[in-house]
């Protein structure tokens, strides 16, 4: 039936089930994902009980999720929009080069280590805009023009690099990116803020409503009077930001600069958006989800370790993980009222 | 083929449905929307299974599991969103899913030989097999459903809505072409929304109101059309349009398009629309209507001429400007162009207008709601929450939505593309009464409808377009259906 007009609202009684519609719902979907990492929790304290279930195991954990996260939540915005952005990996790779480079570090010899970080930042946001620009404005498709980026990113950066692993000689960025907060890593502040930025610019924010609408029917945006090309820009921009955000914490972890910065990334940030959740499709996501995707595998990671397994083992886990939970997700999102 | 009998025990959809269609005869199903028309026929076509009731097929009882199952049976549906694929040829969309194969290769040659058949049989003879189906208009994509449906031994098939997308000249073929299917016994559901079809083409007519039937197996000759409405609507309708009150001569002119042209589909079009008052364009489907509004709007990019609001020029080919100059478009499309389905009704509503609901580019959610439910209340949209899904509403409410929009917008000209389109005939008065009383209120307001007798109801001037060109403007009191008519076919053979 395509519509109901007045009758008073009762006619859904005759859903399937109180249970299926629960968890249809945003909620049902994260409580999905809730039960998902406990299981994995679960399977940790119990085949590894003495180094998985402790504070600092819980705290590399998180610091291992902090990149990825970061750069998930820049790509949750992209695929909510209905849009891919395959080039993070790279751009990360890109700006890790550029903001170690020798001339960089000479100019931060004399001024400030904060120079590298805006070097970083620059670099993912340009190259974000050189994404969305391309995607907007030369209406290539997303995945054509940011796989255009992935490769020439990391080109470039490999040609920046020389093949040469660009090692930090400031002391007080080492320190800065290495220093603990009651406790907790500064990258996992840095994951918690962007998400918590995320999140708010997702929900709270005219941006994250006009991102949801793109996504979920870009021509009655357009004609609502959004402006659809220039917002997807600055969709793509922010993706590249967070690359960028994550170049400064992987130099940071590593204290040195590399072209192989990132690698892959991409693939590890989609999938925790999609297994969050975030529909391929465009139009429905959350940041929660994602933030959820990106704990799963980095706690799923975690525990192949504490048990000594490959790495091999791990990517299997992994592919049949990103399946079960697309096919949930089919399961449960059907769309409703189309 | 003894005919279909169906009954429901207490469901919500369906509520007691008798519906009984003989062979060779044009049954006509009649409803508002939300009527149930829809459940109906995807039980009848094995979508849906029904809760209680029975179906007779040729006198005997018979369960409908699934689509296959109608289909064996000799039930065929044509959908109301035509389902062929537009990647495949002709042929191979009719023979989808039962293609003629030996020993897994089709045999193609087979194939286009009968379908060439079958659409010599419906008329289209010169349509080759091996045409991409995403090449044909939307009248042709109906003929191969057709065929389709008749590539199995069918002897019932279910027609939803299929004038719709159609303009005069393919009504008439498609009306032609039922003719012949019931001359060779096979029987058709016809459902729709237009009474004119009924009575040109319908033999029998079941009405269906909340699910139940409300009348069944009326005789199409024999019952008025009051009647019939009378049986949608449990109430009489009449004088549908609302009263005009006329425009005062020193209303000011809000909109002022000048020598508006975008090549290849309309040439030097211009008009002025004062405050107050309702303009309407009419013209056959095709005859750049749409375009019109679309490009006065700045979805399309005018090759040249004007627009301008309030005496300011519009930049082309810019639609953020339009809005923010105070024009509203309610699309053709309502659904793909206007609204967001997932999303609540008070987010489509506020879509426009964060200035109002929003600083600094944060949301403040609950002014959303608020004005979303001012709007809601004045526009008496239903249901009355506006949390709920966009896409669950009927037609006529989701044009209040867009309506809503704009006026939470502070829109001063509203641009209203088919305003009425599936939107059912006891709803449609009231869309008219709303579009009149915004009028009332100041507005300037463009209406395009394939309707003419709609554009003429409702509007103080009447644009008479032909082959995108401007043919006439006149007081729409001083034409009439057949007037329009007459000038859009002079119009265009000149």
């Amino acid at each position: 039936m395509s519509t109901q007009t007045s009758a008073p609202p009762t006619p859904r009684a005759s859903r399937p089930s109180a249970v299926n519609r629960i968890l249809s719902g945003p909620v049902g979907r994260n409580l999905g994902l809730v039960v998902a990492l406990l299981l994995i929790v679960v399977v940790g304290i119990a085949t590894a009980p003495d180094t998985f279930a402790n504070l600092n195991n819980a705290l590399t954990i998180l610091r291992q999720a902090s990149v990825i996260g970061v750069i998930a939540v820049g790509m949750t915005f992209v695929i909510i929009s209905s849009g891919i952005d395959l080039s993070v990996g790279s751009v990360m790779g890109l700006a890790s080069v550029a903001a170690t480079i020798a001339a960089v570090q000479d100019v931060v010899e004399q001024s400030h280590w904060l120079v590298m970080v805006v070097i970083a930042l620059a670099t993912g946001l340009v190259a974000g805009l050189i994404n969305g620009i391309v995607v907007a404005y030369g209406r290539v498709a997303a995945f054509m023009a940011t796989l255009a980026m992935m490769v020439g990113a990391r080109g470039l950066a490999e040609v920046l690099a020389a093949n040469r692993t660009l090692v930090i000689s400031d002391p007080g960025f080492k320190r800065a990116l290495n220093v603990d907060l009651l406790g907790v890593d500064v990258l996992i502040w840095i994951f918690a803020i962007v998400a918590l930025a995320g999140w708010f610019i997702l929900n709270r924010t005219t941006f994250g409503r006009r991102t949801v609408a793109i996504g979920g029917n870009p021509e009655a945006a357009r004609l609502s009077g959004i402006r659809v090309k220039r917002h997807t820009m600055w969709l793509y921009a922010l993706s590249g930001l967070c690359a960028g955000i994550a170049a400064v914490m992987m130099l940071g972890r590593t204290t040195a600069g590399t072209s192989t910065h990132g690698l892959l990334y991409e693939l590890d940030a989609i999938a925790a958006v999609v297994v969050g959740g975030t529909l391929l499709a465009g139009g429905r996501g959350t940041m929660t989800g994602t933030v959820f995707g990106v704990l799963i595998f980095a706690t799923l990671g975690n525990v192949f370790v504490q048990n000594n397994l490959s790495s091999s083992v791990q990517a299997i886990a992994k592919g049949v993980i990103i399946v079960i939970a697309v096919l949930l997700q089919q399961r449960f999102a059907a769309k409703p009222g189309r | 083929m003894r005919g279909v009998t169906k009954s429901f025990g207490p469901v919500a959809a369906l509520r007691g449905v008798d519906l009984e269609v003989l062979p060779g005869e044009v049954h006509c199903l009649l409803g508002q929307n939300g009527a149930g028309k829809s459940t109906l026929i995807k039980v009848l076509a094995g979508v849906h299974a029904p809760d209680a009731g029975e179906t007779l097929w040729r006198g005997e009882p018979v369960a409908i599991p699934s689509p296959q199952a109608a289909i064996d049976l000799g039930i065929a549906t044509m959908h109301q969103e035509l389902d062929v694929i537009d990647g495949l040829t002709i042929a191979e969309n009719i023979f989808l899913g039962h293609e003629l194969e030996r020993a897994g290769v089709t045999r193609r040659a087979e194939q286009a030989a009968t379908t060439r058949e079958l659409l010599a049989r419906l008329g289209h003879g010169s349509l080759s097999p091996h045409t991409e189906v995403g090449s044909l208009s939307a009248a042709e994509k109906q003929i191969v459903s057709m065929a389709r449906a008749l590539s199995h031994d069918t002897r019932l098939i279910i027609m939803d809505e299929p004038s719709a997308v159609l303009d005069t000249e393919e009504v008439a073929n498609l009306f032609r072409v039922i003719g012949e299917l019931t001359a060779q016994g096979i029987a058709v559901i016809y459902i729709t929304h237009r009474l004119e079809e009924i009575r040109r083409i319908g033999d029998r007519i079941t009405v269906l109101k909340d699910g139940a039937s409300t009348a069944s197996g009326l005789d199409v000759a024999t019952t008025p059309t009051d009647e019939l409405i009378r049986h949608m609507t449990g109430r009489a309708v009449t004088n549908v349009f609302p009263t005009r009150p006329g425009v005062p001569a020193d209303a000011s002119v809000l909109l002022d398009v000048d020598g508006l042209s975008l090549d290849g589909v309309f040439h030097d079009v211009s008009f002025r629309v004062r405050a107050g008052e309702i303009l309407g364009l009419a013209g056959l489907v095709g005859s750049g209507r749409s375009e019109i509004l679309e490009t006065v709007y700045g979805a399309r990019r005018a090759t040249s001429g004007t627009v301008s609001v309030d005496g300011r020029r519009l930049p082309r080919g810019s639609v953020a400007a339009a809005v923010d100059a105070g024009l509203g478009l309610s699309p053709e499309e309502r659904k793909s162009q206007g609204l967001i389905l997932d999303e609540p009704i008070y987010r489509n509503v506020t879509l426009s207008s964060f200035a109002a609901t929003a600083r600094g580019g944060i949301l403040d959610e609950a002014a959303e709601r608020r004005v979303a439910d001012e709007q809601i209340a004045a526009l008496e949209l239903r249901p009355a929450d506006s949390s709920r899904a966009a896409g669950t509403l009927s037609g006529g409410n989701q044009q209040k939505i867009l309506l809503a929009r704009w006026l939470v917008h502070g829109a001063r000209i509203l641009l209203l593309d088919e305003p009425t389109r599936g939107v059912d005939v006891g709803a449609r008065a009231e869309i008219y009464a709303l579009i009149r009383r915004l009028a009332d209120a100041g507005h300037a307001i463009v209406v395009v409808s394939s309707e003419i007798e709609e554009v003429l109801g409702l509007a103080d001037t009447v644009l008479v377009i032909g082959d995108g060109r401007l043919l006439s403007s006149v007081d729409s009191s001083e034409i009439d259906e057949h007037g329009v008519l007459d000038l859009v076919m002079k119009g265009t053979a000149a």
